[in-house]
């Protein structure tokens, strides 16, 4: 079915088609095609298989590991992993510690980018050079002074502890800078000379046309924090405060797991960003490609 | 990263001597609110990013361990301590394999399937769905769903191999296969990324040169060396340097799949920083390891920099 779907979708010739007949070039190409499919299925797998074994119980899948779907359809692991794990509150954690960065980040960042792009001060080369340098400092290198700060204020195994530090991201005002740049200046003079201020030009100009870079800046943040577990491993140690990823993994080293719970923990743990994923694509591919965060 | 550098070229505009508008009223001659809304990134980022880079590097220079409050000055020792410290040579083996292999696997099929899928149909664009799909999920919760595809009792993997007559092999257990296995994982994790982002460079190939190299009777592989690669070399050079710096990073798999093992043969630099500090409390040694890798990702990415740009012999 899925080639001959491709028929009608035929790409240019495959380069190593070149000169050959034409009869051989078409079956080269459904070749291909097919081919292409088919890795793209394998690619998604893992994902089906998660999905099949969050539905079966124990001895479905030791009758049969080979098989991506269940002969009986069970929720027991949708159940399991919420008497299993305090599941409900880790989905509540990493939806703040996701979440609230990521808002935070985006003021934080959007009023540095603007004073940087539309202001003028003293010292501004100096900020941005400092943002461009701290810009190829890995994480490892600030995470164990981190960690210390984060101790003596006391805020281990806090919201406050796992947000605060990331709430400001030299990429995030380096690239709402680079996009508040382009907007044309004439904006800015007619609400100046009209009366506003440059809060009321940040808030009511530049942020409403800035819409498409806050937006992708957003997901690629939300993503980054939602999906991120070396932070929170290290911050968050006791079983409450725990986000989604670091505490399915400690769980999933629990001798005598539960195949089916864990499947599901990790099930519900992608879905939104899958789902979001499937409703704003171009947010995630543009972001990504121009970011290289993941 | 190259990106950012191409665009980091048009700084801001530098001063041109106090705003007319301000001069000589009252205050705000004086005070300038453009200091307002740069205050609360710059005081969070001198608390939660520049001051811990300096940190890092002084706490890299003492013997600083939790529970000892002596913090002894080592100066250098730390890292001639590092020098001469097996596990951490071996722990840069294993990165460096790893990163080369992910990189290498990531490219070559990200451009692959760049190349195959740059006409935009729906069912191009359902393949490149599927394609980038395991980028945006979760690393370690990827990993533990590898985890149990690789076990040899549940996994899928065994189940099928099986089916064609090869013995179940205890993958990450077996010390032969346990770094393969979490390269292959990396490569499937990221080569949609190489793929979004050669695609952005395969589709701005100009065609019409395509064209007069055809004419001109150069092969497949003559158009693609001379005009299509030249042309992706931006493009290239980007997903090379971003993902050998993200496996340079190796962590979250390593530590999800074999926890280091079987016998160190997975683990990488970060997996023994963590180790070091966050299990033994050697704050200092980890640091002076943070550091190290700080100096290896600058020099892998200046000489990946390089040797993509100046390369011109096409």
């Amino acid at each position: 079915m899925t080639t001959d779907a491709s028929l009608s979708s035929l790409p240019p010739a495959p380069s190593w088609a070149g000169p050959m007949l034409r009869g051989l070039r078409r079956v080269g190409r459904v070749l291909a095609w097919t081919v292409l499919t088919i890795a793209a299925l394998a690619t998604v797998v893992p994902f089906l298989w998660m999905l099949g074994v969050a539905f079966r119980t124990p001895a479905d899948l030791y009758s049969d590991p080979s098989r991506l779907w269940p002969d009986h359809w069970s929720v027991s692991g949708f159940h399991a992993v919420f008497t299993q794990l305090p599941f409900f509150r880790l989905a509540v954690n990493t939806v703040v510690f996701a979440g609230g960065t990521t808002v935070l980040l985006l003021l934080i960042d959007s009023l540095c980018a603007y004073a940087l792009a539309r202001l003028k001060f003293r010292g501004q080369n100096f900020v941005f050079w400092t943002i461009l340098l701290t810009l190829m400092v890995p994480f490892q290198v600030m995470l164990i002074p981190l960690f210390l700060t984060v101790f003596h204020l006391g805020w281990l195994n806090t919201f406050q502890g796992l947000i605060v530090p990331r709430s400001v991201s030299a990429l995030g005002i380096f690239m709402l800078r680079q996009f508040f740049v382009k907007i044309p200046k004439e904006l800015d003079e007619a609400a100046r000379v009209d009366g506003a201020g440059p809060l009321r030009i940040y808030w009511q100009i530049i942020l409403p046309l800035a819409r498409p870079a806050l937006a992708s800046l957003f997901v690629i943040q939300f993503m980054a924090l939602w999906n991120d577990f070396l932070w929170p491993l290290v911050i968050s140690s006791s079983t409450d405060m725990r986000t989604l990823p670091s505490a399915l993994t400690l769980f999933s080293s629990t001798s005598g797991v539960d195949h089916a719970a864990l499947m599901a923990g990790a099930a519900i743990s992608l879905a939104p960003l899958a789902i979001a994923f499937l409703l704003a694509q171009r947010f995630f591919t543009e972001g990504i490609a121009a970011t290289g965060i993941k | 990263m190259a990106h950012l550098a191409d665009q980091a070229t048009d700084a801001p505009a530098r001063s041109r001597g106090p705003d007319r508008r301000s001069r000589g009223r009252g205050w705000r001659s004086r005070f300038n609110p453009a200091y307002l809304f740069v205050a609360p990134a710059f005081l969070l980022a001198a608390v939660f990013i520049l001051w811990p880079i300096v940190q890092s590097g002084w706490m890299s220079l003492h013997d600083w361990t939790i529970g000892d409050d002596s913090h002894k000055w080592l100066g250098f020792g730390n890292y001639t301590e590092l020098w001469h410290d097996s596990r951490f040579w071996n722990a840069l083996k294993v990165t460096i394999v790893y990163a080369v292999f992910v990189v290498i696997g990531q490219v070559a099929i990200g451009l692959a399937l760049a190349q195959w899928l740059r006409r935009t149909t729906w069912y191009t664009m359902l393949l490149r769905s599927a394609f980038f799909f395991p980028t945006i999920a979760s690393l370690a919760v990827t990993g533990i769903v590898w985890k149990f595809l690789l076990d040899p009792q549940v996994g899928l993997v065994d189940g099928w191999l099986g089916k064609i007559g090869v013995h179940s092999q205890n993958w990450l257990q077996d010390t032969h296969l346990a770094l393969p296995a979490l390269i292959a994982v990396g490569i499937w994790k990221n080569f949609g990324f190489s793929m979004i982002v050669l695609l952005a460079g395969v589709q701005g190939v100009r065609q019409d040169l395509i064209e007069a190299a055809t004419l001109d009777g150069a092969g497949a592989i003559a158009r693609f060396r001379h005009v299509t690669l030249p042309a992706l070399r931006p493009a290239i050079l980007f997903t090379v340097v971003i993902g050998t710096v993200n496996a340079l990073q190796l962590f979250d798999l390593t530590y999800v799949m074999t926890d280091g093992g079987p016998l160190f043969h997975t683990e990488s630099i970060v997996m023994y920083l963590y180790q070091r500090g966050f299990v033994d409390f050697r704050l200092g040694y980890a640091s002076a390891i943070a550091w190290v890798l700080f100096l290896i990702i600058i020099a892998v990415s200046v000489v990946q920099l390089r040797m993509l740009r100046f390369r011109d012999d096409d």
